[in-house]
């Protein structure tokens, strides 16, 4: 399947920290069951921009899937957006941050960036020595998984390197 | 008049990148096999062997998930509008 945007040159996932510290606190709220959502983003734009949680419709702690009505109304609404999704998100409870054979063999966005969080360690607690989540993203493209770096950047408003931050 | 039948990315391989196709029949099945006909593959993609849908690929006549109204033996007719769109799913 080839990609459908533009070729990348680095393979990086670049996300504002507001953004960031959703997913997590999102993955942390649903523990011990896996959260979900996406971060949608203006078509071709590769900029994760609109955090939108969704809920798993499993209920699961082992297993995610997006509601089938929420689905269809989360998709009209990006294609009338001119939108796709440029961050897919879950959390495992139980294992490490990296897709499991299911999710590889589920994923149908290649274009996508997938990102995975782990709770498995301290669960829905925070404030705790060393309560960083396990935070990882992935391409996944014809059943093939690339790991790739993610850089957290302070705001997509005020510039995009990660050491750059304006304080008013 | 025709169906108009929404095609997510990662099946637009099969359609020449085409966001929508047009097909026509009476059923979901009769018009997978339509689709199937000009685009080679498709109906691979969405029909298993044992001829059921694919549990995690997800179609909408008139944005009614199909799973509530007959699967493949939903009427469909000139004019009705599908959506097709893969789960978003896993599991550790």
């Amino acid at each position: 399947m080839g990609r459908t945007g533009p070729p990348r040159l680095v393979d990086v996932l670049r996300i504002d920290r507001a953004t960031y510290d959703a997913i997590v606190a999102h993955a942390r709220e649903d523990h011990p069951d896996e959260a979900c959502g996406v971060v949608a983003g203006p078509e071709g734009s590769d900029r994760p921009e609109r955090f939108i949680p969704m809920l798993n419709a499993a209920r699961s702690p082992t297993f995610y899937e997006f509601d089938s009505a929420d689905l269809l109304r989360l998709y009209r609404e990006m294609d009338d957006r001119g939108e796709e999704p440029v961050v897919i998100y879950h959390s495992h409870t139980a294992t490490e941050a990296h897709p499991s054979r299911t999710d590889i063999g589920l994923a149908s966005e290649p274009d996508a960036h997938y990102v995975l969080v782990s709770t498995r360690v301290h669960g829905n607690q925070t404030g705790l020595a060393g309560d960083e989540v396990e935070f990882r993203s992935f391409r996944i493209v014809d059943g093939a998984v690339t790991e790739e770096d993610v850089e957290v950047v302070e705001s997509y408003l005020f510039g995009h390197s990660p050491t750059t931050v304006v304080y008013d | 008049m025709a169906i108009e039948v929404r095609i997510p990315t990662i099946l637009r391989t099969h359609t020449g990148g085409n966001k929508t196709v047009e097909g026509s029949g009476d059923t979901l099945a009769a018009l997978v096999d339509d689709l199937d006909a000009k685009h080679p593959g498709l109906k691979n993609r969405l029909v298993t062997e044992e001829g059921k849908l694919h549990r995690f690929v997800n179609v909408y006549v008139n944005d009614e998930d199909v799973r509530f109204t007959g699967a493949l033996d939903t009427q469909v007719k000139d004019g009705d509008s599908v959506t097709i769109l893969p789960a978003v799913a896993g599991g550790c």
